[in-house]
């Protein structure tokens, strides 16, 4: 949306929004924190590495603590979103480019330049940012730190302190607290602290863990079925064979159950660490992203792309390296692909004999694109001819997406660009898993946003706050419940309604979208109206 | 060539009436409108000055949407309406031919003759161009030292938390005793005076304007109160002292007029394919206990939804359902299904049951009939009520006793909020026994 900065017209310079005394504190608190790992950065070698983090996590923590405290506690609980449109790092002004490059150009080094953080190669010692996060690594997995755990742990922190914000910012509100502790919790202990751990259990030598994050599932965690991963599983014992077991069921089972109980919003937005980002550290940047309907379309095109390209890109990578001697092993290439296909026939089938009546758009490019996996799939075994360019491209299919939606996609565009797109820019856009969860929720799932019959008065609050990019507004004028497979659960819609118009609900399947366009709060004779309308 | 229906007025009311009109029909249809160029939701205004939105996200619609569904918009003051020759003449001296015209002008905020009222830095807060006037006067705390508000009502009490949010100090004048107890019940009326207190307004229970004193400029240097004869310097005036329906340019025209156009309940005026809809529009015949006048956003969409009934072939009455109607008082949400009365108009047989937290941010107030303790109304302050629910219950005309006992199925506030019937249903069952 093209939103042109609101300027005030004054021309003394306002002291309306200075910072208090206590802010000032806080900021400064914050900066010598960041400074530390600026120096670092640049290759300062401390000294003391463990008083250095510790000093340099600690003030940020502080600093950011602090400054929440003062800017929401000493107001009345309620919605605060005064100003956000006025500020320059919210309403895409210079201080959100320029944090927007920064973060961009951080996730470039990341990704592709870590020697320039300090990443030591061929068994070097690491220097500089990383080395400073040595100590910390070495507490909890016992090795050195890669630029993936100084990631992890930024990240984490991130989600943490302003997760604390978020919760004294909605301190009315318990949705919001409980799903704010919902995502600390699950990107502390299951994303940060379970993966160290199990790397420490790598030193024994019947242990040959990959790295796991049992909460992000395949499509997300797209390399779980790549030949390391599933090697290091099945070589860990009965400990691999259960997690790759578990890995398994929650795609085909758990995520599917709580997601026809729930909707998407119990992965999404209660779970997942990308969310988890998106929803604390990301806040102040939810009212960025467009709501124009060219962006809605283009949505449902990339997400669904994004999606088929992931599952063939799985199955190439398990085909490559599947045997096709029957009497070794029972997952041959030919079972494989044929168990494939025919499962996502049986999912295209389904869908199309039990939904056909209320396929929306969303849901028949759903349909689409299995439909084109699935030729592909048969095309490609039944060729024969194809399965050696197959083999060989696979390798190529899976690094390709590994470097344009696993990084570029997720990390550098996803969350570099929050000042400027959004915060869930990655998972409206980009995300397979939402592409899975959404049409789950979209074809069988009990959750909805229901309205409050005739209240709503068009305000487009809902809409603006709405991260996801979807016009609320525009079914809550209508009465209608918001069924949408993008929607994410956060709950912000209902928060910041000041008629308390919408409502997060499980409910029936029955009934669950009620477009009846009945007149809200004209007193009809609904037979007759609904008569009367076929003129 | 189809009929061509002409729509004076782009707020709620007449974009309903047209976006209705095109579901149903292939008329050709005008919006005109002095105000802004595209729909825009009203209500947001006090959203865009503190922040929260921009102007662009308080449309509902993207501009290519009016020309994808042929509605003309056409940007122009009507100065008087011919209904001998159907025709319009603009300010601008163009004119414009109709085959049917509906008028949906919406209201404009109340004067009353008080000295200084037409100065500048004096607004009220209805229009899209007052908004403009108060990002002129009151961009922030330096330019505006000080705002007065003189009115109460849902109105004022925006403009004070309007003000409030960019720290501008503001002084609220309310003629009655309390705020808003002309229509809210007394407990619920002290409980907002306390919550405006608690924003930091200073707000003036009892208190009358005298005049507002213009500096040498012309511009607003204070008011003075008719009761002390206090003189409180400020730079911005804000009138909030209800609305009224406007008007002026049909008042030489064969339409009839009293306070507002006056029509039946299909929303006719007395001259043949004109009709009037929205806060102008008067109520020969008022619905129920609703005024003849309703400047209520809610009653302006239905009219517009049951108008384009009746101009696309199926004549509908405007016939609205039981009363509701919601705002918000700073932070505390309000929802109202039904009738409560404050002093104003409160019948003699309707006795209330009142309930109030500790927290003093919610209560609710149930109004039930003396003798048949049929359920006539809920005020609840607060807590979020499902619309559906108690539209049912009143159709169903339930006593107080069930409405009571049965709170919970009602309750809309989010998941995993504290929720309080159990509180209200034993506060009741006391009061039942001390009576």
């Amino acid at each position: 949306m093209n939103d042109k900065q609101h300027h005030s017209i004054s021309l003394t310079p306002s002291e309306t929004f200075s910072l208090s005394t206590k802010e000032k504190i806080a900021v400064f608190i914050g900066v010598v924190g960041l400074f530390i790992l600026a120096l670092a950065l640049f290759n300062t070698d401390f000294p003391y590495k463990t008083l250095g983090l510790s000093l340099s996590l600690g003030l940020i923590t502080a600093g950011t603590l602090l400054f929440s405290h003062s800017l929401y506690t000493t107001k009345l609980e309620g919605i605060k979103n005064d100003r956000v449109w006025f500020k320059s790092l919210t309403s895409r002004g210079v201080t959100a480019w320029i944090l927007g490059i920064v973060l961009t150009g951080f996730y470039l080094v990341l990704y592709f330049f870590p020697q320039y953080l300090g990443q030591g190669s061929s068994g070097e010692a690491n220097t500089g940012l990383i080395a400073l996060f040595d100590p910390l690594s070495f507490l909890l997995s016992g090795r050195p730190a890669s630029q993936w755990f100084v990631y992890g742990t930024l990240y984490t922190l991130a989600i943490l302190i302003f997760g604390y914000k978020f919760i004294l910012k909605y301190r009315h509100n318990r949705y919001q607290q409980l799903r704010t502790v919902s995502v600390m919790f699950f990107q502390l202990g299951f994303a940060f602290l379970i993966p160290e751990f199990m790397a420490r259990l790598n030193e024994s030598p019947e242990y040959n863990l990959p790295y796991y994050d049992i909460k992000s599932m395949w499509p997300l965690n797209y390399y779980l079925f790549d030949r390391w991963s599933v090697n290091g599983f099945i070589n860990s014992g009965n400990l691999g064979l259960a997690l790759l077991i578990f890995g398994i069921l929650s795609i085909f089972i758990i995520s599917p159950f709580l997601t026809y109980k729930y909707g998407k919003r119990w992965y999404c937005s209660w779970v997942c660490g990308c969310g988890g980002l998106a929803e604390t550290a990301g806040d102040p940047f939810r009212q960025l992203s467009s709501k124009k309907l060219s962006a809605w379309k283009l949505e449902r095109w990339l997400i669904h792309v994004v999606l088929v390209f992931s599952v063939i890109m799985t199955t190439a990578v398990i085909y490559s390296y599947l045997g096709h001697d029957s009497t070794k092993y029972w997952l041959t290439k030919s079972t494989f692909l044929l168990g494939v296909g025919g499962l996502l026939t049986l999912v295209f089938a389904l869908t199309l004999i039990f939904k056909r009546h209320e396929l929306g758009k969303d849901a028949n490019y759903g349909a689409l694109g299995f439909f084109v996996i699935i030729a592909a799939l048969f095309i490609m075994h039944y060729t024969g001819t194809s399965e050696r360019l197959f083999f060989v491209k696979s390798s190529v299919l899976r690094s390709a997406y590994g470097l344009y939606i696993g990084s570029i996609f997720s990390g550098v565009i996803g969350t570099g660009f929050y000042p400027i797109l959004g915060n869930r820019v990655w998972c409206r856009f980009g995300c397979p898993m939402a592409a899975v969860l959404g049409f789950q929720q979209r074809m069988f799932s009990k959750f909805r946003i229901t309205t409050n019959g005739g209240q709503c008065i068009s305000c487009g609050n809902c809409s603006t706050y709405c991260e996801m990019g979807i016009d609320v507004r525009a079914y809550a004028q209508k009465g209608e419940n918001i069924v949408r497979s993008s929607c994410v659960g956060c709950g912000i819609c209902a928060a910041v309604c000041p008629r308390g118009v919408l409502k997060l609900e499980n409910d029936s399947m029955k009934e669950r979208i009620n477009s009846n366009d009945v007149l809200l709060g004209n007193d009809v004779d609904l037979m007759d109206y609904v008569n009367s309308k076929s003129f | 060539m189809e009929e061509h229906v002409v729509i004076i007025g782009n707020g709620i009311a007449g974009v309903t009436a047209a976006r209705h009109i095109r579901k149903f029909s292939n008329k050709k249809i005008t919006i005109i409108s002095s105000e802004t160029e595209y729909f825009f939701s009203r209500t947001a205004l006090m959203y865009i000055y503190m922040g929260h939105m921009t102007f662009k996200h308080t449309q509902p619609y993207e501009n290519w949407f009016w020309e994808k569904n042929r509605i003309a918009l056409k940007k122009a003051f009507v100065e008087k309406v011919e209904s001998d020759t159907k025709t319009l003449y603009f300010e601008n001296g163009e004119t414009l031919n109709y085959d049917k015209l509906i008028i949906a002008t919406g209201s404009k905020p109340n004067k009353f003759g008080w000295p200084g009222q037409d100065l500048e830095g004096v607004m009220g807060l209805y229009h899209k161009q007052d908004l403009d006037l108060l990002e002129k006067y009151a961009p922030d705390n330096q330019s505006c030292k000080r705002a007065v508000i003189v009115g109460g009502g849902l109105i004022g009490i925006e403009l004070a938390e309007m003000l409030n949010s960019r720290n501008i100090p503001v002084t609220f004048l309310v003629r009655e005793q309390s705020f808003w107890n002309g229509i809210l019940p007394q407990g619920e009326s002290d409980m907002i005076n306390r919550h405006i207190k608690n924003h930091h307004i200073d707000l003036r229970l009892g208190t009358n304007l005298k005049e507002i004193v213009s500096d040498e400029n012309g511009q607003v240097k204070s008011v003075i109160i008719e009761e002390t004869g206090e003189e409180i310097p400020c730079n911005v005036v804000g009138l909030t002292a209800g609305v009224s329906p406007n008007i002026n340019f049909v008042k030489d025209s064969d339409i009839e007029t009293n306070k507002g156009i006056k029509v039946n309940r299909f929303l006719e005026t007395n001259i043949p394919d004109i009709y009037a809809i929205g806060d102008c529009a008067e109520q020969i015949e008022p619905v129920g206990q609703r005024p003849p006048v309703e400047a209520v956003w809610y009653t302006g969409r239905m009219m517009g939804e049951a108008l384009a009934q009746t101009i696309c072939g199926n004549r509908m009455a405007y016939n609205p359902g039981h009363w509701f109607n919601s705002a918000k008082f700073l932070d505390i949400e309000y929802q109202t299904y039904g009738w409560v009365h404050g002093k104003k108009g409160k019948p003699d047989y309707e006795k209330h049951f009142h309930w109030k937290h500790d927290d003093d941010t919610k209560c609710i107030t149930v109004a039930y009939h003396e003798n048949t303790n049929q359920f006539l109304g809920i005020n609840t302050f607060g807590i979020r009520m499902r619309h559906e629910t108690f539209d049912k219950w009143l159709t169903e005309k339930r006593d107080v006793h069930f409405v009571i006992n049965h709170l919970a199925e009602a309750n809309f506030d989010p998941e995993f909020y504290k929720t309080y019937e159990g509180d209200i249903l034993s506060a009741y069952n006391q009061t039942l026994q001390t009576v």
